[in-house]
């Protein structure tokens, strides 16, 4: 296990590395750079195109007067450092921005997760037991328009529905201006009460995926043999279905979990823009419009390393909860 | 002296779920209303021609009424189909193209060929596809053959994967071997006897890719990364957002249309992969 581990994070390396500089050429593709943008900005319009010295010597000062490959290696050398850069827009460390804003975006993730994966299970469940029922046919319809919707547009009809209409819930922000004078409990029930669309708005399209999934792979699971045996054991439904049929058919559904955590994170650019939300997909959304390329290149950075550590977690979970699978490759 | 009579078989619609020829409704309409878009609602799209606030059905002859800066909504949605179909076919049939290519090369040829390309499978996997497609977008500034490049390059990657592994199976394949044994050139093997056998799947769910690429597409749009001279859908939804306190249908009407479109084409789809897969039918 802990050969395993050594060799899965050592890996990671390569693939980090590879990661980083592909990353790096696809923003070298822009037209222009930084200095210009920031020149132009700064003394109006067209004029300050003419203004080369100017140009010259922003250029100098963000380091991109050097040829790509030596900025390629400058960059390389920094992050060998763990050393994210500075955000010539935002006027800070790189590391210090995406700190600020990963918690807002960890508990908005985190929780959408929990719901989107223990909901989908739950519903997929529902609609294997009966395939072809009425509940089946009721969910599986409904389902198949939630995967089917923007997430944008459901966030928007969620705010005209529950904010503008029957004013229920905030629209925007993760706290009330003036919620830190409050006490501990009542701070904890206004963000909660911030929570409650941004969640549903970014776990509704995963939920959908994995009731989808779990449904096929509980249909599977209950038509095994070891299932016709606890059945003619005597043992409860419920015993049969969750403790005998659930327990391997979650399995492959945990496996999508690892790809569906990069995609939670890109909706959260959408979710937090449309809810104001402070975090790291609103910060993302602010460095696309600004060609901020120290802060695109560790969020992307970020995004990776965490889709690849979800997967690593999920292997390891996997082979805890099936000794079938064994930790070698 | 007797006749023989030869009577055809009548040719019978397939039994479909109803929700299926409610998927296969709803996209005609959608491809007549892009087809007509020039005749129904003649000039610019974005030209303000009505009152503002024309909630629907208060002017019958403008049914969906009009937006906050009186453009008439219907034209918009007719000439958004368009867009959308537009980009949802092209980044398909680049996706597609990329995927086959791909997965083609690394199943063929195996070895060093197939490590790099899977290698670099790998990467477009690990970010996060929206992510990049939007970061693309943004570097290369908005217009229409930039965001179909940007959903192209971000979504072939399970193409890749599924044609590869059909192709790593049909390359020991008798047929194949006796080709090699044959003298064919690698080349026409490939391309008329391993393909042909290898994209069945993959076509299949071909509009299952193109709804995707649509509801990408919308997101863009939605985050001003659209072309900036054509009306979308997303565009509609986003400049909604600012009645939204007074005008919502602004921003349900628009969204409709794109979950009606992306939903029929899933459908559509699933049927096609359940009649063309008999072992997933129900």
């Amino acid at each position: 296990m802990r050969a395993y581990l050594r060799r899965r994070l050592l890996q990671f390396v390569p693939i980090l590395v590879g990661i980083c500089i592909l990353n790096f050429l696809i923003l070298q593709l822009a037209p222009g750079d930084l200095a210009e943008v920031v020149a132009a900005e700064s003394s109006g319009g067209d004029a300050a195109m003419d203004n080369k010295a100017y140009v010259a010597q922003l250029r100098a000062s963000f380091g991109l007067d050097v040829p790509a490959w030596a900025q390629l290696l400058a960059y390389l050398k920094r992050l060998a450092h763990f050393d994210l850069g500075y955000s010539h827009r935002f006027g800070a460390p790189v590391a210090e921005l995406i700190g600020g804003r990963i918690g807002a975006t960890a508990l908005l993730g985190l929780t959408s997760l929990a719901i989107a994966v223990a909901g989908g299970v739950l519903l997929g469940v529902l609609c294997a037991r009966r395939r072809n029922g009425r509940v089946d046919r009721f969910v599986s319809a409904l389902m198949a328009l939630c995967y089917s919707m923007p997430v944008f547009w459901l966030a928007l009809m969620l705010v005209v529905a529950f904010g503008v209409k029957l004013e229920w819930l905030p629209i925007g922000g993760m706290r009330e201006v003036g919620a830190e004078a409050l006490g501990a409990r009542a701070q904890a029930w206004d963000i909660a009460r911030h929570l409650v669309l941004p969640v549903v708005t970014l776990s509704v399209y995963s939920l959908a995926v994995y009731a989808r999934f779990t449904r096929a792979s509980m249909t599977d699971a209950l038509q095994e043999d070891y299932i016709r045996t606890a059945r003619s054991k005597g043992l409860s439904e419920p015993a049969v279905v969750f403790r005998h049929a659930l327990r391997n058919a979650v399995l492959p559904v945990l496996t999508l979990v690892g790809a569906h955590v990069g995609e939670l994170l890109a909706g959260s650019i959408v979710v937090e823009t449309v809810f104001s939300w402070p975090g790291l997909g609103k910060l993302t959304y602010d460095a696309v419009l600004n060609r901020d390329t120290n802060l695109l290149l560790s969020i992307l950075l970020l995004s990776s390393l965490l889709v690849m550590t979800t997967s690593l977690l999920l292997d390891l979970i996997t082979a805890r909860l099936d000794p079938r699978i064994e930790l070698q490759r | 002296m007797t006749t023989l009579t030869f009577r055809l078989a009548r040719p019978r619609l397939p039994a479909l779920p109803a929700q299926a020829w409610l998927s296969v409704a709803v996209l005609l309409l959608v491809l007549v209303a892009a087809l007509c878009a020039p005749w129904l609602y003649p000039g610019d799209p974005q030209d303000m021609t009505l009152p503002p606030y024309l909630w629907p059905g208060q002017d019958w002859g403008h049914p969906f009424g009009s937006d906050l800066m009186g453009r008439d909504l219907g034209a918009g949605l007719a000439h958004g189909a368009r867009v959308s179909l537009l980009v949802g076919a092209a980044a398909a049939g680049l996706t597609l193209f990329i995927g086959v290519a791909v997965g083609t090369l690394a199943g063929w040829y195996g070895g060093w060929v197939d490590n790099v390309l899977m290698r670099l499978t790998d990467f477009f996997q690990i970010v996060p596809r929206f992510l990049l497609a939007i970061v693309l977008v943004a570097v290369l500034e908005p217009s229409l053959s930039v965001v179909v490049l940007s959903l192209g390059i971000t979504s072939w990657t399970h193409t890749a994967r599924v044609v590869r592994a059909e192709v790593l199976g049909l390359r020991q394949r008798e047929f194949v071997q006796a080709g090699l044994a044959a003298g064919m050139s690698q080349t026409r093997i490939v391309l008329r006897h391993v393909l042909p056998n290898a994209l069945t799947p993959i076509l299949v769910s071909t509009s299952i890719v193109v709804a995707g690429c649509i509801l990408s597409e919308s997101g863009l749009a939605f985050l001003g990364l659209g072309d900036p001279n054509l009306l979308s859908w997303g565009a509609m939804i986003a400049s909604g957002r600012e009645a939204i306190q007074t005008g919502w249908y602004m921003i349900a009407i628009p969204g409709a249309a794109v979950m009606a479109t992306v939903w029929s084409l899933n459908v559509l789809g699933d049927q096609l992969n359940q009649y063309f897969n008999p072992k997933l039918r129900d």
